[in-house]
């Protein structure tokens, strides 16, 4: 397999497994997990507690290296990266949120935006207004230079996403982003979130214990002992395993 | 470079007062580092400060006296054969003792070193007010700053000093004729007189008031070329028989308690920037600690390890050079308050040393953080390890 080749997804895996050995043999976190997300597209990964979905989430993210299997960010094998690679790759192509101490507390909410740029060496003036211009768009215009803990929880997820997505990355993660909200706020955070993936093309995957937030995500993906036990394809499904796992 | 810059600052900017006692400790340990090196300057200074001004290179002493000056008697018969010897250019008696100083509005007499030297050779320090000593026999006197900083005498004035000679106290009385530099002696303020003037006034025993035979503690030798010491040393000990001859530093770490005085200080300095290396290393230590996930989602959107390392030496580097800046300034502040009493000298170079040190105690004592942070895996924003 050429390190890049033409392919339509942004990100895609083949026959990933993570094995971590313990007293007690090999433990499988992993076991042979093949996805793919397109441009555009925005998908959960969802799975009870020890279901592997924040390993897998770690090895899309370049933060982990598989045991065994394949990676492909926009067509370029992610494991023949060295490591100085892989933190270039993670600062230009991913973007990321995570469920806590998302954001750097010393800088304000533009400054945690524009740091992505100042990373990758594109804050110019430019750069600076888009900035200004998605927190605006994410309802954060007046809290532009407030310090991260002058904000609440749902405006701190909000300036995280605009970090993610300010230096137009190719792949979006998102680690449990609404565990620390309350329900509306997490709604408003997730549409939101989604809203932007599809208006900029971006392949986003979330990883949520709240089935509730997958009403806003193109496609589902279970995970159950490290695999890929079931995939939701559409709206309908989806909307039906939202309110069955509702009603349970 | 730019990025580190950026993030270091403004985490200092913003948690300023968190940084400010840092730097403020830094201070403090900066004042103390400060002070003991001018103490041991001063102390050091106190002890050395004639010998080191002395325009000579050699100082001969009675053989067997260990190089201590108080210890060596030497006689007029010596200073002829010394100065016969090819390569000395001149040389002069040294007699030194104690005497106390009469001072009319204060109560407690002055204690100073009282020298003994030649007029015109060298031991005779250069005056900076007045001039030099006349006859070999007046009753003139040189006194150096310290003296007249701490009787008030000037010029033209007439002090007053009492000796103890045999069993009886002698009151001496001398006109100040010049006044030279510091020229401390045995941690005391000197006075310089004529050779033979010293040998009439000085502390004696019973049994040297009769004596005829004007005796000196040592010999001074200048030498015709100062890069020749050994050679002239050597030919000085094969030429004049029962001395023995030390070079100037020799002589000053020979003088008693100076080593240990130096050593003792040198040694408490040294434990004060260690303090500042373990104090500065374990407040950034702790502050990396509580930093841990920060680090951790920085390293994972894709800061590199140089920027981390960085962004925390800039820190340590400008808290430092605050704390340094703050406790110089301290420093200088309290040292204009010291009475001239307390024997603290601020030296250029020892400052320097000490400065420079203070600078390298914040990275050093950060080294072991900052490791620490590079090997933080940005996982840990995931609340994962591998």
């Amino acid at each position: 397999m050429n390190a890049q080749t033409q392919t339509q997804f942004a990100i895609e895996t083949r026959v990933v497994v993570k094995t971590y050995p313990s007293d007690f043999g090999d433990i499988q976190a992993v076991d042979g997990v093949s996805l793919h997300v397109r441009p555009g597209e925005f998908v959960a990964l969802v799975g009870p507690s020890g279901s592997g979905k924040t390993t897998m989430l770690s090895i899309l993210a370049a933060l982990l290296k598989p045991t065994a299997g394949e990676i492909y960010l926009d067509g370029q094998n992610v494991h023949d990266l060295s490591e100085n690679d892989l933190v270039t790759l993670r600062r230009e192509k991913i973007g990321f949120t995570f469920q806590a101490n998302n954001l750097v507390p010393y800088l304000t909410a533009v400054e945690n935006v524009e740091l992505m740029l100042r990373l990758n060496d594109k804050l110019d003036k430019a750069g600076k207004l888009r900035a200004r211009e998605l927190l605006a768009r994410l309802g954060l215009g007046e809290r532009l230079n407030n310090l991260t803990g002058q904000l609440s929880g749902g405006q701190q997820q909000r300036v995280a996403i605009a970090r993610a997505l300010i230096h137009n990355p190719s792949l979006v993660l998102a680690d449990e982003p609404t565990a620390s909200l309350d329900t509306e706020r997490a709604y408003q955070v997730v549409e939101t979130f989604a809203g932007l993936i599809h208006e900029q093309q971006r392949a986003g995957i979330m990883v949520t214990h709240d089935l509730r937030m997958c009403e806003f995500v193109d496609r589902v993906l279970q995970m159950r002992d490290g695999k890929l036990v079931k995939e939701y394809t559409n709206k309908a499904s989806i909307m039906k395993m939202v309110r069955g796992r509702a009603a349970d | 470079m730019e990025i580190s810059a950026f993030l270091a600052f403004k985490e200092i900017w913003r948690n300023r007062g968190r940084f400010l006692l840092v730097a403020l400790v830094i201070a403090l340990i900066t004042l103390l580092v400060l002070f003991i090196a001018a103490l041991g300057e001063g102390l050091g200074n106190g002890n050395r400060e004639y010998l080191s001004k002395l325009d000579a290179q050699l100082i001969a002493f009675q053989s067997k006296s260990d190089t201590l000056i108080g210890a060596s008697r030497l006689d007029r018969d010596r200073l002829a054969s010394i100065a016969r010897v090819s390569g000395v250019a001149d040389a002069g008696m040294l007699g030194a003792s104690n005497a106390n100083l009469i001072l009319p509005d204060q109560e407690e007499p002055l204690k100073v070193a009282l020298l003994g030297v030649e007029p015109g050779h060298t031991g005779e320090p250069p005056v900076v007010q007045g001039r030099q000593l006349g006859t070999k026999l007046s009753n003139e006197v040189i006194i150096d700053r310290n003296t007249a900083l701490r009787s008030g005498l000037a010029l033209g004035d007439t002090l007053e000093m009492r000796v103890t000679q045999g069993t009886r106290d002698e009151y001496y009385k001398l006109r100040v004729v010049g006044i030279s530099g510091g020229q401390q002696y045995s941690l005391q303020p000197s006075i310089f007189v004529p050779f033979f003037t010293w040998d009439k006034v000085r502390p004696k025993s019973e049994a040297e008031i009769n004596s005829s035979d004007p005796i000196a503690n040592i010999i001074l030798i200048k030498l015709d070329d100062p890069a020749q010491v050994d050679v002239v040393r050597q030919r000085i000990l094969s030429q004049v028989n029962n001395i023995e001859v030390a070079t100037i530093s020799e002589t000053i770490q020979a003088l008693p308690g100076y080593s240990a005085q130096q050593s003792t200080l040198n040694t408490q300095g040294g434990f004060t920037l260690f303090i500042g290396l373990l104090v500065i290393g374990g407040f950034f230590q702790i502050q990396i600690l509580q930093k841990v996930a920060q680090i951790g989602v920085l390293k994972a959107i894709g800061t590199t390890n140089k920027v981390v390392a960085a962004t925390f030496i800039i820190q340590i580097f400008m808290i430092t050079v605050i704390g340094v800046l703050i406790g110089s300034l301290l420093t200088f502040l309290f040292s204009l308050t010291f009475p001239p009493t307390i024997p603290i000298v601020f030296n250029g170079t020892t400052s320097a040393i000490a400065i420079v040190a203070l600078l390298l105690i914040g990275p050093l004592g950060g080294l072991v953080s900052i490791r620490y942070a590079v090997r933080i895996e940005p996982l840990k924003a995931l609340g994962l390890s591998s």
